[in-house]
């Protein structure tokens, strides 16, 4: 078949089995949207700013598992979608972002609207393409879904000059591909892993602690079954949440800076971690030289780099999870007895009854941590939760009843205010029969408001839900804890009118002081099935609770912040 | 813990391929590795270049960049090698005045030699092991060279 570069993008999409592609046209990729137009495989979003294209196709990427897709144009375009990138890559999460360059003769002379956009991609993206030629261009769109999705995942952005998506030739679509510089390793080795069950089974005090990767994986309910059989208590990072169901009785709770008290401690006395899927970041372990001084630690990634790049890993296993813990589960079935670990599971449980996760609530103002206990008590699990970045993040985290893998999406590592909203587009889009919910800030929710448009155009019922306590909170928090209450900037009392602003794009807003006003709000909302912001006036001088400070130690938590 | 620094010579061999050498110079300037020398040439009748990169730091900050290295898609493989032949060049720009016979006996203790004599300087290289070009170089110092210029290391498995 002879036809354009432009057409081959739309038929590549196409044999990958994308449904849906977020983006925004420009001069550089016209070519490319002209294929849009006349083609009726997949649906196209147009969103109203390129970085908001990038994070819903995370979201939808996050929500579904599958490949998110986005398209935009050179320069500006590009530039725009940098932080989306950054945000995927950090996660781990796979897309495939294609954007328009000038064309070939054009490059390297300052031309209009070009950047390097490559040169600026490649510490943000798993790996990245100038294509340089037509005949390279199907094999670099298979490559790149390939990429995306292998191994430890990650966004792989292609860049086409605007005269090769002009350009005619052959399209042969590649069934399968080799890449003979990369393969990742699938099969963890086996005398490792039983290696390491025998450690576990000589040990006093296992811990599982469990991250992202155990998501990405598709491991959750292997990793359920294991934790089943050997009954060994379980931390899970900001990333994992969701991977284990919140009532089941081994699960201590989050770890790190605002984990909870039982699972911070876990971690400092254990006397074997097993992690899974987790990359010991700088939130999680606090101080490094005091992190789980006496544990063992069995690290089972499928990157390489992750394991022992922060601490000492006396098993390492490389591998894909989603293997390595079928293997776990049959030798652990023979050589674990969980009764061996009846009175460590008895301590944490003390820990977590002296210092359980809490909060004062009250009659006068809301408490932003019972917005979403609410939520959680009304939505359950009949909604995926979405995150800006902030306080109301770590509310969120803490205090969401999750159940299932995917059901939360948050910004982790690289922790992006106006992340959310379009995120939970991209949501809503693969998880249609769900409820999408965006918890955000009264900061966050400005960093990519324009997408109420999208939303209400492209029939994505977000409900936004806008803690608002008039503050940049986090930073607030930092503030009144570390910086003698010198709220530098931080003051956000000058606000837009969020309802009318809602309304204004065609969607529904509310104001709410009162539960009673917030449980009315969130029910509107639901049965009108619209895009929704309901600013809830919260409680403005809220901490969040525990804290391990930045550089402290996890077993020396602040739990209560007096004035 | 404390952390003993190594130098160590690692070979990358990748895939000759559009901005492979911003791909490597990229992870080590992103991630703050140290880069004394790199040399970078095709592999004859392959489609595959060589890397040969001369860095230091401690055992976990090499663990990695050889980890981060092989990570990277053009990556073929990487080779760490303790038994290892190593060399390096140097080129020397020296004012005619000196005298060509204690130059030129110089260069021969070194395995160099003149390269080059004009109507106002003299050429001189030597190609040797890394520490004996060094020494080279200290004592050339004594015939005033005007300019010397020094090429990375390049090594191959013993
Ligand atoms: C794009 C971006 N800029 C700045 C920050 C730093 N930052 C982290 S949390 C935060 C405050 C967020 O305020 P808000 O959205 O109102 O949420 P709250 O903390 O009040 O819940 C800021 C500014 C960031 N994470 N992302």
């Amino acid at each position: 078949m002879r036809i354009s570069g432009a057409r081959m993008v739309v038929e590549a999409l196409h044999k990958e089995g994308v449904n849906v592609v977020f983006g925004y046209p420009g001069g550089a990729i016209m070519n490319v949207y002209d294929e849009l137009y006349k083609q009726d495989y997949f649906q196209h979003i147009l969103t109203r700013h390129e970085q908001a294209s990038i994070h819903a196709a995370d979201g939808y990427a996050r929500a579904t598992g599958n490949v998110g897709v986005a398209i935009v144009t050179s320069g500006p375009g590009f530039t725009n979608a940098i932080t989306g990138l950054a945000t995927a890559y950090m996660d781990s999460i796979p897309m495939v972002v294609i954007s328009g360059q000038v064309p070939t003769f054009l490059i390297g002379t300052d031309a209009f609207q070009e950047i390097d956009a490559v040169g600026i991609s490649r510490p943000c993206t798993k790996h990245n393409y100038l294509v340089n030629t037509i005949e390279e261009l199907p094999y670099i769109l298979k490559e790149a879904f390939y990429i995306a999705s292998s191994g430890r995942p990650g966004p792989v952005h292609i860049d086409i000059p605007k005269d090769i998506t002009a350009e005619i030739g052959e399209f042969i679509y590649p069934e399968t591909i080799v890449v003979d510089t990369y393969k990742p390793t699938d099969k963890g080795n086996i005398r490792q892993v039983k290696k390491a069950i025998d450690a576990i089974s000589n040990a006093k005090k296992p811990l599982l602690y469990i991250g992202g990767g155990v998501i990405s994986a598709n491991a959750s309910d292997d990793v359920r079954e294991f934790a089943k059989i050997t009954q060994i208590p379980i931390v899970e990072t900001l990333m994992a949440r969701g991977s284990i169901e919140n009532n089941n009785p081994l699960l201590l709770g989050m770890v790190g800076m605002h984990g909870t008290y039982a699972a911070n401690m876990a971690m400092s006395e254990a006397d074997i971690i097993i992690s899974l899927g987790a990359r010991f970041d700088d939130r999680v372990t606090g101080k490094l030289s005091e992190f789980a001084k006496h544990a063992e630690i069995i690290h089972v990634d499928i990157d390489p780099t992750s394991i022992g790049k922060l601490v000492n890993v006396d098993y390492p296993i490389v591998g894909n999870l989603n293997k390595i813990i079928l293997e776990m589960i049959e030798i652990a079935k023979e050589k674990i007895n969980p009764s061996r670990y009846e009175s460590w599971r008895q301590i944490l449980k003390r820990y977590d009854e002296i210092h359980p996760l809490r909060f004062e609530d009250s009659d006068d103002v809301i408490k932003p941590q019972w917005v979403i206990k609410r939520v959680g008590e009304l939505l359950g699990e009949k909604a995926v939760i979405s995150t800006d970045v902030g306080q109301h993040q770590m509310w969120t985290a803490q205090f969401y009843p999750f159940s299932f893998p995917r059901q939360f999406v948050t910004s982790g590592g690289l922790g992006t205010m106006g992340f959310g909203f379009p995120a939970a587009m991209g949501v809503k889009r693969g998880k249609s029969d769900l409820v999408s919910i965006n918890f955000s800030g009264d900061g966050s929710i400005l960093m990519n408001i324009q997408e109420l448009m999208t939303a209400v155009e492209s029939r994505l019922p977000v409900i936004n839900i806008v803690l608002n306590n008039g503050y940049l909170g986090m930073v607030r928090q930092w503030q009144t804890f570390f910086y003698d209450k010198r709220y530098s900037h931080t003051d956000l009392t000058m606000q837009p009118d969020f309802v009318m602003l809602a309304k204004s794009f065609g969607g529904v807003g509310y104001r709410v002081y009162t539960k009673e006003e917030f449980d009315r709000a969130l029910e509107d909302a639901i049965s009108k099935n619209c895009v929704a912001i309901i600013d809830v006036v919260v409680d403005r001088l809220e901490n969040v609770l525990p804290m391990v400070p930045s550089g402290g130690t996890l077993y020396n938590m602040m739990l209560e912040y007096k004035d | 813990m404390t952390e003993i620094k190594i130098n160590k010579v690692i070979s990358v061999i990748v895939k000759n391929e559009h901005s492979v050498l911003s791909r490597i110079s990229g992870l080590f300037a992103g991630r703050g590795y140290n880069i004394q020398s790199l040399t970078v040439a095709p592999i004859p009748e392959t489609n595959l270049s060589r890397f040969t990169i001369k860095t230091s730091g401690d055992k976990r900050v090499i663990e990695q960049i050889i980890k981060q290295l092989n990570k990277l898609i053009p990556v073929l493989k990487v080779i760490q090698h303790d038994g290892i032949i190593e060399k390096e060049m140097a080129i020397v720009k020296i004012p005619i005045e000196e005298s060509l016979a204690d130059i030129d006996a110089l260069c021969r203790a070194y395995n160099g030699k003149i390269v080059n004599v004009s109507e106002d300087s003299i050429v001189t290289m030597v190609a040797d092991e890394p520490e004996r070009v060094e020494n080279f170089l200290k004592a050339i110092k004594k015939y005033h060279p005007k300019e010397i210029v020094k090429g990375g290391s390049v090594a191959i498995e013993q």
